[in-house]
């Protein structure tokens, strides 16, 4: 059984950025891989170890630079990983549903995989959506938040645990081949190892454009624009306590007695 | 005329708070966009349901006896089967663990945009315009999105629940669903294990999160826990990593909590844990980060590293 992962190398903003121009200047922007697919990929691995699947896929879209996150998943045990970009991509701020569904319905369709894991959400756009938009267009069974995943090859089926809020979960049951979009929690993931790392340097990376996929720019055009962006108003309003850690301190210590929640 | 259609979320006998918080964003919608605003119920006693969602604002409500819990398969559908019939501009989905489990793929099939966890909507022209956090809540942007129809996703507690009650008018509708082309079935739920303590309980609560790095320098916590009398909660990260148990989650999958004081150490202040904690009467945070969006739902701040704050605070209490 094949399983193919998809990662995505996210931005995050530096302690200290501006935002000039309704835009975020490139050096306070750091890059890594997204928190979730870092959990999609040793669900993956795992499977592989227990002897259930053969090879994990890592698929991306992104720029060059993406590669050092793809390395890292291969760092993390994936086999091979495939990247996808194009300047029609580069162009967009804001890529949409549709067209990274697209993009790896594609690449699934070429790889079949029975089961393609992804994140969650990616925590710098928080969409959340592509796995489950990915099924759709596969015509695959899909379980978005995924805290436990149990294949069952015989049966041609998984069992998954669906986190819902409030410490609620659901049980259920998929057919595969099936896209599951994992949560955090479902296991730990590992570090890279030294040994790894090193591996990693001789798996491939395949490089494809939008055109070696068969995907016309119309088709990879989106329709989000980001028009504006800025520091989001505050719910309350804070005050901070000044000085140095003692006096700091102090005034926590004024808070909490003044608020009866200590003695004095 | 672009009217909206608002999907409610029950779960177990009940509606979930967002279903009503849906019915301001839609009804909101539906007034700049000169439409008119329907309100879908799919699965679980559904009449029942109607009748609490027969609020004012609220032009027809749908009701779709479809099973007695939540199942995706069902949902996309009757959703797009609904969609097909009233052809609204704007279909809203709650962003919920369900509502990521069918809206995007309601939009793929039915060929839409898909925009999710919008915190504000508007409409200009037949442009749809949404605000949407990105970066674990540090900034707000404006998203365009032409070519609707549109699908969106709204984020929980953006807006206040439609209140006051009206009369609008019910429709149930027969949609057959092919049995045999299901490919999930829900075998059933189950709680996450609840443990010791019950952190709904205690006035003062010390939250803890990924900041404090390591499980060692979780003792300091629980010494200022025992040198004050507090609790001990966390976010996510602590959890995920198992140094602490689940039952002391604070967020959108952990427990809500209403202390009289929370003392958030190294949390950035993610929608998922402040879904959790914006009811404590007094927030306190410390983070060294002068941008976490924690600072946004706290009463008073230390911008610095909470190794330099804690001792102290165990030094001042023990
Ligand atoms: C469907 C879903 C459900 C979720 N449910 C929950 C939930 O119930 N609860 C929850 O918490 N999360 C939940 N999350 C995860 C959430 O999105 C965040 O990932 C999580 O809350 C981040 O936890 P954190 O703030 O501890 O970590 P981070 O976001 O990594 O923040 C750590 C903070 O510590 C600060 N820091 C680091 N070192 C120090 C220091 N020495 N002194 C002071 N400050 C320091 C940093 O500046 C940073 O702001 C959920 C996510 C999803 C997608």
């Amino acid at each position: 059984m094949k399983i193919l992962v998809t990662v995505k190398e996210v931005t995050d903003l530096a302690a200290d950025f501006q935002i000039a121009d309704a835009e975020i200047d490139e050096t306070y922007l750091e890059y890594e891989l997204n928190e979730w697919d870092a959990y999609a990929i040793e669900t993956g691995v795992q499977l592989v170890e227990a002897g259930i699947a053969d090879e994990v896929i890592v698929a991306t879209i992104g720029p060059e630079r993406a590669e050092e996150s793809v390395r890292m998943a291969l760092a993390k045990g994936a086999d091979r990983a495939i990247r996808v970009w194009d300047d029609a991509l580069a162009e967009q701020d804001l890529l949409d549903v549709a067209t990274k569904a697209e993009i790896f319905a594609s690449v699934v369709e070429a790889e079949e995989p029975e089961v393609v894991l992804t994140g969650v959400q990616a925590n710098d756009d928080g969409f959340g959506a592509t796995g489950v938009a990915l099924a759709e267009r596969l015509d695959y069974g899909w379980a978005a938040v995924v805290n436990a995943l149990e294949l069952d090859a015989d049966e041609g089926g998984a069992h998954v645990r669906r986190e819902l809020e409030g410490g609620l979960e659901e049980l259920s049951d998929v057919t595969l081949p099936a896209v599951f979009t994992i949560q955090t929690g479902i296991n730990q993931p590992r570090y890279a190892s030294l040994r790894g790392i090193r591996e990693a340097e001789a798996k491939e990376i395949e490089r494809k454009t939008l055109s070696d996929l068969g995907i016309t720019k119309a088709d990879a055009a989106s329709a989000l624009q980001i028009t504006d962006l800025f520091e989001p108003v505050a719910e309350r309003e804070v005050a901070y306590f000044d000085g140095d850690p003692d006096e700091q301190v102090e005034q926590v210590a004024d808070v909490l007695a003044d608020s009866g929640v200590v003695g004095e | 005329m672009s009217d909206v259609l608002v999907v409610a979320e029950p779960r177990r006998g009940e509606l979930r708070a967002v279903s009503y918080e849906l019915l301001t964003a839609g009804r909101g919608l539906a007034d700049a966009a000169e439409g008119d605003l329907h309100v879908a119920v799919v699965s679980g006693p559904v009449d029942r349901y109607a009748d609490s969602l027969s609020r004012e604002g609220v032009d027809t409500i749908h009701t779709v006896a479809q099973g007695e819990e939540f199942n995706h398969d069902r949902y996309v559908t009757v959703i797009a089967s609904l969609v097909d019939d009233l052809e609204p501009a704007f279909l809203l989905v709650p962003h919920s663990a369900n509502g990521l489990d069918y809206a995007p793929a309601v939009a793929e099939r039915l060929d839409r945009p898909v925009v999710t966890d919008a915190v504000a909507l508007d409409v200009d022209d037949e442009t749809l315009v949404v605000n949407r956090r990105m970066y674990a809540s540090k900034i707000e942007t404006v998203v365009e999105v032409a070519d609707g129809p549109f699908v969106v996703t709204v984020r929980a507690g953006a807006f206040p629940p439609a209140e006051d009650f009206a009369e609008p008018e019910i429709t149930a509708h027969d949609v057959t669903v092919d049995e045999e082309g299901l490919d999930s079935s829900v075998r059933g739920y189950e709680a996450a294990s609840d443990g010791d303590v019950d952190i709904t309980e205690p006035d003062f609560l010390i939250a803890v999160g990924r900041g404090i790095e390591d499980e060692e320098n979780l003792a300091l916590v629980e010494d200022l826990a025992a040198a004050t009398g507090a609790t001990v909660a966390a976010s996510r990260p602590v959890v995920d990593n198992g140094w602490l148990p689940k039952n002391r989650q604070v967020g959108q999958s952990g427990k809500t909590v209403k202390p009289t004081v929370y003392l958030a150490l190294g949390i950035s202040g993610a929608i998922q844990h402040v879904a959790g904690m914006r009811g404590a009467e007094t927030v306190i945070a410390v983070n060294e980060d002068p941008s976490a969006p924690i600072f946004d739902v706290a009463d008073y701040g230390i911008v610095g590293d909470l190794f330099d704050v804690v001792p102290r605070l165990v030094e001042q209490f023990g």
